[in-house]
């Protein structure tokens, strides 16, 4: 989308399109789609989660003070802090301030990595204890009806969203290094921009695992 | 006399990588026709050993094991590999930013993306179905699906890879309607096959991600044992066949939804008449990717779910007759007093009619209750989805094949072999799957191995129309190849129509129009104008 090279024509303008709104717009509504696309594969797993805790209510009730709220408000914060900075480094590039939305960035990739910090203690802890999903469920101080149902659950969202932080990793770095090598500017920043969409998402999809995992009850 | 022009897209660049590597939406729309057709040869040869094999009761060519692998090869290439790519990837891919002006889709690098997800999955998935003798039916059931030794997380890993490439190009569809008609393209004087492919894109987008999550759960339940559909551990096996209809149905609108869209073309080019009820046509399309979502529950009544959760489903399951039949009484209204021409593409137009009526109302009895308890899971619902699948989006993908061959290569193909070869298809499609309502009615299961003598002379019967069908594809496949070396020049608009794809050459310019052209007419004046047919 970005290269094109048919005379008088921008240089991030391709070569079918008109003009450089509609390439933008198209490219925006594209990332809308796609983010539809990855509410409703999350759909599937919050579906399989209203079915198993409306089976075991209590249970869920019971599994759920096994995690540790402290550390999921702790990456609630993190989150939207970096959905957060995320904003401001499109509003930067929107001002032409290139250094400042280079900062912003890295800012944003690291607040995902510290998200990504504190899973790995919540995970080993649960690791340790023996609260896995289904048949390497081993701990035993849970009551209620299948309790390894909730971990099964457990670990395929976070891990699911897990996944989806990583990537959002990814295209942040990605869209760093095109900001430092100068090929965004307040004419054309796209990238940055969908990237920015993208991470809402990965964030917006937390604010819904959050309270549903943590703050049952 | 017609001319080729000397540079078109065929020749504008030339070598291999030039076509494995072409951003242009007519190239990977032929690439993907070349993929998608030798799935269906691949699909076709595994249907006529099934038909082998079911010729007489007990062993006939193969061990029920072997057969049951066949069967499973048979209904997933045919599915996923075929029939769900099958107009949108290929014709769709070609004629669509044609039809709305555009000089390419919206993301030309995501198209040949896709393409080449398309290619990696399939090939994925046909080695380890093969390889893993999966025998679980293109439906894995759990279950089955997570017990059974074979390759399971293998083909559904495929599965999983294929659903971004139907999710890219539906994506890509919708953002090129929405982005890049010509000046002057408003909604409504879209052609119908675009509506077609804007109501299936829809549901590419919206339905693909659930089937890619329901994969991943069951390859986790066999990898990790997560039990969530394991009765065991407290899961529920029903839930998968819930979420795996959540996308399977819709996906049936995948299916049929742009053979619907190709029908008002040749319809209303065939009968030089505008088509009648354009808005109705155009949002009963929209109506049924809509109504789509909401009757999965009908794959279920004998599964255990709610008695009123099936009355409800059986309701909303009659709902989906009411946009179909608009389209089907609209489509004979434009024939009402039209000057109708026999040409090939019209014929398959007319089987369609024929076979999409039959496999739509027999749809219905399925979709009753009390009918379903006697016919679920016989040769009954065999018969009613090929009549929907084969005799619907295939008899409408071979007629917008014909339809377009001549402005994929300039040249035309033989009129009088093509004739032949829908004779032998419609009248073997009909020998094959009739007999199928037939056995299914008297009580033979859908998928066994074997079964009583009593059904003996209608198996037989239905495998003699399997081969006649074969008679007519391979006289198809002989004549269109042929065409495009040593077909007549077809012209600019071999057919007289009034879409915009016609107005550029045959085969098209590298990018599409020699200027962006602009509305003068609507898609369907016939009442206007007439244009001239250059064959």
């Amino acid at each position: 989308m970005t290269s094109g090279n048919s005379s008088g024509h921008r240089a991030h303008l391709a070569h079918h399109f008109s003009e450089s709104s509609q390439q933008s717009e198209s490219a925006r509504m594209g990332m809308w789609i796609f983010i539809l696309t990855e509410v409703l594969l999350f759909g599937g797993l919050f579906v399989a989660y209203t079915v198993y805790r409306s089976a075991n209510p209590e249970m869920f009730y019971n599994a759920h003070k096994h995690l540790d709220i402290h550390l999921g408000t702790l990456n609630t914060i993190v989150l939207i802090t970096s959905s957060l900075t995320m904003a401001l480094a499109i509003r930067s590039i929107q001002l032409n301030d290139r250094k400042k939305s280079i900062k912003l960035l890295a800012t944003t990739f690291a607040l995902a990595a510290v998200f990504l910090i504190v899973k790995y203690f919540e995970y080993s802890h649960k690791f340790h204890l023996g609260q896995l999903p289904g048949k390497f469920y081993t701990y035993t101080g849970i009551e209620g009806s299948n309790p390894h149902i909730f971990f099964s659950v457990y670990f395929m969202m976070t891990g699911l969203h897990g996944i989806h932080v990583i990537a959002g990793m990814i295209a942040i770095s990605w869209v760093m290094r095109i900001t430092i090598q100068g090929r965004l500017s307040s004419e054309y920043y796209t990238p940055m921009e969908l990237t920015g969409l993208y991470w809402h998402l990965v964030d917006m999809i937390w604010i819904f695992l959050f309270p549903l995992l943590y703050l049952i009850g | 006399m017609n001319k080729i022009p000397e540079v078109n897209y065929l020749n504008a660049d030339r070598g291999i990588k030039s076509w494995l590597f072409t951003l242009d939406h007519k190239r990977i729309g032929l690439l993907y026709l070349f993929s998608i057709m030798a799935a269906f040869l691949l699909g076709g040869v595994f249907a006529i050993l099934i038909r082998l094999e079911l010729l007489g009761p007990g062993k006939d060519i193969m061990e029920a094991r072997t057969y049951n692998q066949i069967f499973t090869l048979h209904g997933a290439v045919m599915i996923f590999l075929f029939i769900i790519p099958s107009i949108p990837a290929s014709l769709g891919n070609f004629i669509l930013p044609q039809m709305i002006g555009a000089k390419d889709v919206a993301f030309p690098r995501l198209n040949l993306l896709s393409w080449w997800i398309y290619m990696f999955g399939a090939i994925f998935a046909v080695i380890s179905m093969s390889a893993g003798s999966v025998d679980t039916g293109w439906t894995f059931y759990t279950p089955y699906s997570t017990t059974t030794s074979t390759s399971v997380v293998a083909m559904t890993l495929g599965i999983f890879i294929l659903g971004f490439s139907s999710i890219f190009t539906g994506l890509n569809f919708i953002v090129t309607i929405h982005k890049m008609r010509a000046p002057g393209q408003t909604w409504f004087r879209l052609p119908l096959f675009v509506w077609g492919l804007y109501a299936t894109a829809i549901i590419q987008v919206l339905a693909t991600p659930v089937l890619g999550i329901t994969v991943l759960l069951l390859i986790l339940e066999r990898v990790a044992g997560i039990g969530i559909f394991d009765p065991a551990m407290g899961g529920d096996p029903v839930l998968f066949q819930h979420f795996f209809w959540f996308y399977s149905h819709p996906a049936v609108y995948i299916m049929i939804l742009p053979g619907m869209g190709i029908i008002s073309e040749l319809i209303s080019t065939f009968s030089q008449k505008k088509i009648f009820g354009y808005k109705a046509i155009a949002f009963s399309s929209l109506a049924i990717a809509f109504i789509s979502f909401l009757v999965w529950g009908h794959h279920m009544f004998v599964s255990g779910q709610s008695q009123l959760a099936s009355a409800i489903f059986s309701f909303l399951t009659f709902l989906v007759g009411i946009p179909s039949g608009i389209k089907i009484f609209n489509w004979l209204a434009t024939l009402y007093k039209g000057k109708i021409r026999f040409d090939t593409p019209m014929l398959y137009a007319f089987s369609f009619l024929f076979l999409f009526t039959i496999g739509g109302l027999t749809g219905m009895f399925l979709g009753t209750l009390a009918t379903d308890v006697h016919l679920h899971d016989t040769y009954f619902v065999v018969a009613h989805f090929h009549f929907v699948m084969v005799g619907g989006t295939v008899m409408a993908f071979f007629g917008g094949l014909h339809y377009w061959w001549p402005k994929f290569w300039g040249r035309m193909y033989n009129e009088i072999w093509a004739k032949i070869s829908i004779a032998f298809t419609f009248v073997g499609f009909n020998i094959t799957f009739l007999s199928q309502f037939l056995l299914g009615a008297k009580g033979m299961p859908r998928r066994y191995y074997s079964y009583l003598e009593q059904f003996q002379s209608l198996h037989g019967f239905s495998s003699f129309g399997s081969w006649i069908m074969a008679v007519g594809f391979i006289i198809m496949a002989i004549y269109l190849i042929y065409a495009v070396f040593k077909g007549p020049p077809a012209g600019d608009n071999p057919w007289g129509a009034l879409t915009f794809e016609w107005r550029t050459t045959s085969p098209p310019p590298k990018e599409n129009f020699k200027e962006t052209p602009t509305l003068t007419h609507g898609p369907y004046d016939y009442d206007k104008i007439i244009p001239k047919r250059t064959i």
